[in-house]
């Protein structure tokens, strides 16, 4: 028995900020002091808060210390861990109070938060099966093996109302109810686990992989006996090399504690799992093209019907979900269908987690019942944006999303609000948006995203993005017309009517979501060929005010194109023709002098 | 697809082809494992010039261009050898909208090389890469393992100079 524990953030946020060295750091000191035997350190997965990482947490206090530094670890030992005085200065800020020190629970960042598939993260180590299994781990398995038929498992998943949470929000029950009959008698079924993450700006599946990797095999096994499959696959990204790493370990721990293999629980089910790594290509997230790639082929998407719960991975009958919707899977099994049911709106059920991203104070990963708003979810639990900025929009849905103007903020967060909305839920990316962000900017860079992306199967993706790229570029240049704009529209429109999968149809959806919302800087940009929010450089000019300019010469100094003139201690002049836009001389100017417009 | 036929000459050798070898036999009869095999073939090589694919399409009796366009159609496998220091600036949503646009800019300035290309004298290569997840702490950049986050403009040269030496 230990007096206390330590918990260290070992995701990929803290990682990169330095958690390895932290608990290096931490194992010598404790080791020094003599504590070995009663103080221990626990790697964990993700405590969503990122922003503040490094993260650590002292138990059976709770003490939340973030942006740790190694040499503050001395410190924390002597005096927490040794003397039992808690160091104030590095506890999270949000935390302390008047009269000492509050739960994490209690700050705005935790307390609208309800986790369900995020509920190991942060809180076991993910290297460890018994610290799964101590937290319900496996129980469900074991009571749909002995207890359930697999009718009864999926009608469960039916009547719980689970949707996908990879993007789309299919009901997960009907899928797997497709599996299990449309076709008869077939001698092999899979099992597959979309872990391709490809949205820019959404983690939550990393973070599932990489703080509770056993809960996503766990409710793949599940799927498997609902469906009647003995072998599953996970394709995960090699983008994410310790989520890869921890379901190495997973995989084989449950192996030798007979979870995973042949007949599990002493029953006749059998069950195992492979792992296949992508290879950088977004298209794969795409569930036809995904199963594609794992037979080794490139990674082009296939016309549905068939659906792949008819012919899917080698043809045989296959059910794809992604890792989020994997996480409420044992739980929903453990406490019921109407437990889950019970939370959020009429027809999306349960919670989403969220990646906050941009600019925005609390970036990390939020998990909220559906049909929180998305005011709560930015200004509370985000901590609103940064540097007094005024919001501009909230984008959801990464490439295939749209963006949330101000007006919205309001409405409660679902799967058909958003789409009504013209935006969709996607995977849960949620960037935000600030004034100095330009909106046709963002459109262009979506669809230059597409357009690397595009498999190049299909015309209306392969060549119509590319259109629209350019038609963008030429608007971001001050080269566009107003028709520009209508034949803009138009292509968009039928590039979603006609593209083969859903990259190619959603393609559209950042620039019809702009323009729904903020026409407005469309036409600035081509009627006053003036960007609004100073970003597209063409548009831009700049200036210098003569009565801010003390004549220092530094700007003229460091112009590249030697555009700008004057004497020293007189006004500057910036020559508008010889200006490359590069914005050196504003970066230099100590008295604020320059300006872009 | 920045991928072009390699004028790096291929310099293999004989351990390395002998640990590819060993791999494919192993895993050559499980289905779907030509991209296993050619993830590890780009761990042994640091790439996957012509003339590997010439053995993993001899080896496992698969058509070379079957082998090409998939080599050719994923990111993640280099037709070009990399550079000592891999420099990834992330261009994923959350890095671009705080500026790692600005960032990949200057670092193509410094270097004097575009993305997708490495310096002549094989010290660095540069390219844009997705999200790698780390949004937390946009925006990042990596250099092989090591990895930088909330950057500024600034920042970039103190970087460069420490891979330098």
């Amino acid at each position: 028995m230990y007096r206390s524990h330590v918990l260290i953030c070992g995701g990929t946020g803290c990682t990169s900020s330095g958690s390895a060295k932290i608990e290096e750091a931490l194992r010598t000191e404790i080791e020094k002091n003599g504590l070995s035997s009663e103080v221990q350190v626990v790697k964990t997965g993700c405590f969503g808060l990122c922003a503040l990482g490094p993260i650590m947490i002292v138990y059976p206090e709770g003490t939340f210390y973030s942006m740790v530094k190694p040499e503050d670890i001395p410190e924390i030992v002597s005096e927490h861990l040794l003397k039992g005085r808690i160091v104030s200065r590095l506890v999270y800020q949000e935390t302390v109070t008047d009269d000492g020190i509050k739960s994490l629970n209690d700050t705005d960042f935790y307390k609208n938060q309800h986790r369900i598939a995020l509920r190991n993260c942060g809180v076991i180590n993910p290297e460890n099966i018994e610290e799964y299994i101590g937290r319900d781990g496996y129980q469900a398995l074991a009571k749909v093996l002995t207890q359930m038929q697999p009718d009864d498992v999926i009608q469960t998943i039916l009547d719980s109302g689970l949707r996908g949470r990879g993007g789309g929000g299919f009901p997960t029950g009907m899928k797997w109810k497709l599996a299990r009959n449309i076709v008869k008698d077939a001698d092999q079924k899979y099992v597959c686990c979309n872990a391709d993450e490809g949205d820019p700006g959404a983690f939550m599946d990393r973070s599932v992989l990489e703080g509770d990797p056993h809960v996503v095999l766990e409710a793949m096994a599940i799927a498997g006996y609902a469906i009647g499959a003995t072998q599953g696959y996970i394709y995960v990204r090699a983008e994410y090399p310790i989520a890869v790493q921890r379901l190495e370990i997973a995989i084989n721990q449950a192996r030798e504690y007979g979870l995973l293999g042949k007949n599990i629980f002493g029953t006749d089910f059998s069950f195992d799992i492979g792992l296949r790594l992508g290879a950088g290509a977004f298209v794969c997230g795409e569930e036809t093209a995904l199963m594609t790639s794992i037979e080794g082929n490139r990674g082009e998407p296939r016309p549905r019907p068939p659906f792949p719960a008819e012919k899917g991975l080698f043809q045989k009958p296959t059910i794809l979900n992604n890792v989020e919707t994997y996480a409420n899977i044992p739980q929903i099994i453990l406490n019921g269908a109407d437990w889950f049911a019970s939370m959020g709106t009429e027809k999306s059920k349960g919670t989403k987690v969220f990646a906050l991203g941009g600019k925005i104070h609390n970036t990390g990963l939020v998990e909220v019942p559906m049909g929180t708003t998305l005011r709560t979810v930015i200004e509370e639990i985000g901590g609103g944006i940064p540097n007094g900025k005024k919001f501009k929009a909230a984008q959801t849905g990464g490439p295939s999303g749209g963006c949330i103007p101000a007006e919205h903020m309001d409405i409660p967060i679902d799967y058909d609000n958003l789409i009504g909305i013209g935006s969709m839920m996607g995977s849960g990316g949620l960037i935000v948006m600030d004034e100095d962000n330009c909106m046709v900017d963002i459109a262009k860079f979506f669809l230059e995203f597409t357009v690397d992306e595009s498999c190049g199967k299909c015309t209306p993706c392969r060549v119509g993005t590319k259109r629209m790229y350019e038609m963008l570029d030429k608007i971001t240049k001050g080269n566009a017309t107003l028709e520009d704009i209508d034949k803009l529209e138009e292509l968009c429109y039928y590039i979603k009517a006609n593209a083969l999968c859903g990259l190619g149809q959603t393609a559209p959806n950042p620039v019809l979501s702009t323009l729904r919302y903020f026409r407005d800087e469309y036409i600035a940009h081509v009627v006053d060929k003036k960007c609004p929010a100073g970003v597209c450089k063409s548009l831009l000019s700049f200036e210098i005010d003569p009565d801010k300019c003390k004549g220092c010469t530094a700007c003229s100094r460091v112009c590249p194109a030697g555009a700008i003139s004057g004497t020293v201690k007189n006004p500057h002049v910036i020559d508008k023709s010889k200006c490359l836009k590069c914005g050196a001389c504003m970066e230099k100017c100590k008295f604020g002098a320059i300006t872009k417009k | 697809m920045s991928s072009k036929i390699c004028s790096v000459p291929f310099n293999g050798t004989a351990e390395q082809e002998a640990e590819l070898l060993k791999v494919i036999s192993e895993r050559k009869h499980e289905k779907g494992s030509l991209m296993p095999i050619l993830q590890k073939a780009q761990d042994i090589y640091g790439y996957l010039p012509i003339e590997v694919q010439k053995i993993i399409s001899n080896e496992m009796d698969i058509p070379l261009e079957k082998i090409y366009g998939v080599a050719t159609f994923y990111s993640q496998f280099a037709l070009n050898p990399k550079g000592q220091y891999k420099i990834s600036v992330c261009l994923g949503t959350a890095c671009y909208v705080k500026g790692s646009g600005d960032i990949y800019a200057k670092l193509q300035e410094i270097l004097g090389i575009e993305g997708g290309q490495c310096t002549p004298d094989g010290k660095f290569s540069l390219e844009a890469c997705r999200c790698i997840g780390a949004c937390g702490l946009a925006p990042v950049l990596t250099v092989n393992e090591d990895v930088y986050g909330r950057l500024t403009v600034d920042d970039v040269k103190d970087i460069i100079a420490k891979y330098s030496e």
